[in-house]
């Protein structure tokens, strides 16, 4: 029981932040495509690889 | 029994509908793929920090083994693809630095400390280990100061030029492909070789099955998850990078200004700090890792043998947490992004971390007795 309490601070502590992140932001996502393969657009995302 | 499975799947799905609103298709599919991951990794019990002590101490070489497996069949799915699709698609490619060598060795005495490697420390926080819960705030302010160093650590230099050895452009990818395999063959020979001789010599009883069937499920699914990731995402599954986000956003948050940082001041890293962090694809794979582990561990309710929490485990676990973010940083990732993406992208620096992450761990499993994790 105290481990699913815990788990379940957690999750309530990482909603919270995610929510005041997203709501603090308020320009429209240029999304990228579904599948960047076959897409023609390149990976723009970030990488521990140094990207 | 029925009814907490019912609901964790609707958790699942709803959390995947919830993103794919607030941040499109993709964004959906990458929290998907990485509850899938979480699933695999808790589910089938793989890991690398466990695997690898497994084998230091009980000459057990089925983690490693697994491991290899893994790497192989990732790099066989991924390397044609990153050869057809070499305008979309990009690996991890990191130089042979300095960095590099002492990031991963510092690297592999950490992830014994901390009980946990990337992955292993994210998936065992959502299952519920509460050491995890203490690596892992160290482990996003070491990720955050390692980005901030890695530039000046990068102009040390390194071995053999200190630039990137990319083994696919230098030998083709069949050349690349082959010497990938060869080496994920050569490693687990290797170790089979060594812990059935020092089995012997101790009078030990050396496991004669190469792998169980959980941790050759546990690969293939890993493996497979790996290509669809590159497919989606355009680059290698990774951890670190959101982690040191996450800090970097916390930083900001606080005050901090980072506009004259040498890492996190500058494109395209100065605009992920502003932009949410539903947008960064490391975040949502790791987010989608945090819930498809803590679904696993729930889903059947099993025992899991966790660290406890006292106050001196909390000390090294939140000291072991910060080294670990901050060697992976400046060793361009950990397990799963140095490791796992190099090695898979036919890329010398993956093989290199490897070896020197390997030596640390050798270090660090002789440290966690006089440190109390146990």
């Amino acid at each position: 029981m105290k481990r699913v309490s815990s788990i379940l601070l957690l999750w309530v502590l990482l909603l919270l932040g995610l929510s005041l992140d997203f709501s603090s932001y308020n320009k429209p996502r240029p999304e990228p495509p579904a599948f960047i393969m076959g897409s023609g657009q390149a990976s723009s995302g970030g990488h521990c690889s140094g990207r | 029994m029925t009814l907490k499975r019912t609901g964790l799947s609707l958790l699942g799905l709803l959390g995947i509908l919830t993103v794919t609103v607030l941040a499109g298709v993709q964004a959906g599919l990458l929290v998907l793929i990485g509850i899938g991951f979480g699933l695999a990794l808790q589910g089938y019990g793989f890991g690398f920090a466990g695997g690898w002590r497994r084998f230091i101490l009980q000459k057990d070489a089925s983690g490693l083994v697994s491991q290899m497996l893994l790497v192989g069949l990732a790099g066989l799915l991924s390397l044609p693809l990153l050869s057809l699709y070499p305008q979309e698609l990009v690996g991890a490619v990191a130089p042979l630095s300095w960095s590099l060598l002492i990031g991963a060795f510092v690297f592999g005495i950490a992830m014994q400390l901390a009980d946990g490697c990337g992955s292993g420390s994210l998936h065992k926080a959502g299952a519920g280990n509460s050491y995890s819960w203490a690596v892992l705030p160290g482990f996003i302010a070491g990720s955050f100061w390692g980005a901030s160093h890695q530039p000046a650590w990068l102009a040390l230099g390194g071995p053999l030029g200190g630039g990137p050895i990319d083994l696919r452009s230098s030998l083709g990818l069949s050349g690349g492909l082959l010497l990938t395999l060869l080496l994920c063959l050569f490693v687990s020979l290797a170790c089979r070789w060594q812990a059935k001789k020092v089995a012997l010599a101790q009078g030990l009883v050396f496991n004669t099955a190469w792998l169980s069937s959980n941790l050759v499920k546990a690969a293939v699914v890993i493996g497979i998850l790996y290509a669809v990731h590159l497919m989606v995402a355009g680059q290698p599954w990774g951890i670190v990078y959101g982690l040191g986000l996450w800090g970097a956003k916390l930083a900001v948050g606080l005050g901090a200004d980072l506009s004259q940082d040498a890492f996190w001041g500058l494109a395209p890293h100065a605009e992920r700090i502003v932009e949410p962090v539903l947008w960064d694809i490391t975040t949502l794979t790791n987010l989608g890792l945090l819930f498809g582990t803590m679904a696993a561990a729930r889903w059947n309710a099993g025992s899991n043998e966790f660290i406890a929490l006292g106050l001196r485990t909390l000390v090294v676990g939140l000291l072991a947490g910060l080294v670990l973010g901050y060697s992976s940083r400046i060793a361009f990732g950990c397990n799963i992004g140095a490791f796992l993406g190099g090695a898979a992208s036919a890329s010398l620096h993956g093989w290199a971390w490897f070896a020197m992450a390997f030596l640390g761990s050798i270090l660090g499993v002789r440290l966690r007795t006089p440190l109390g994790v146990k």
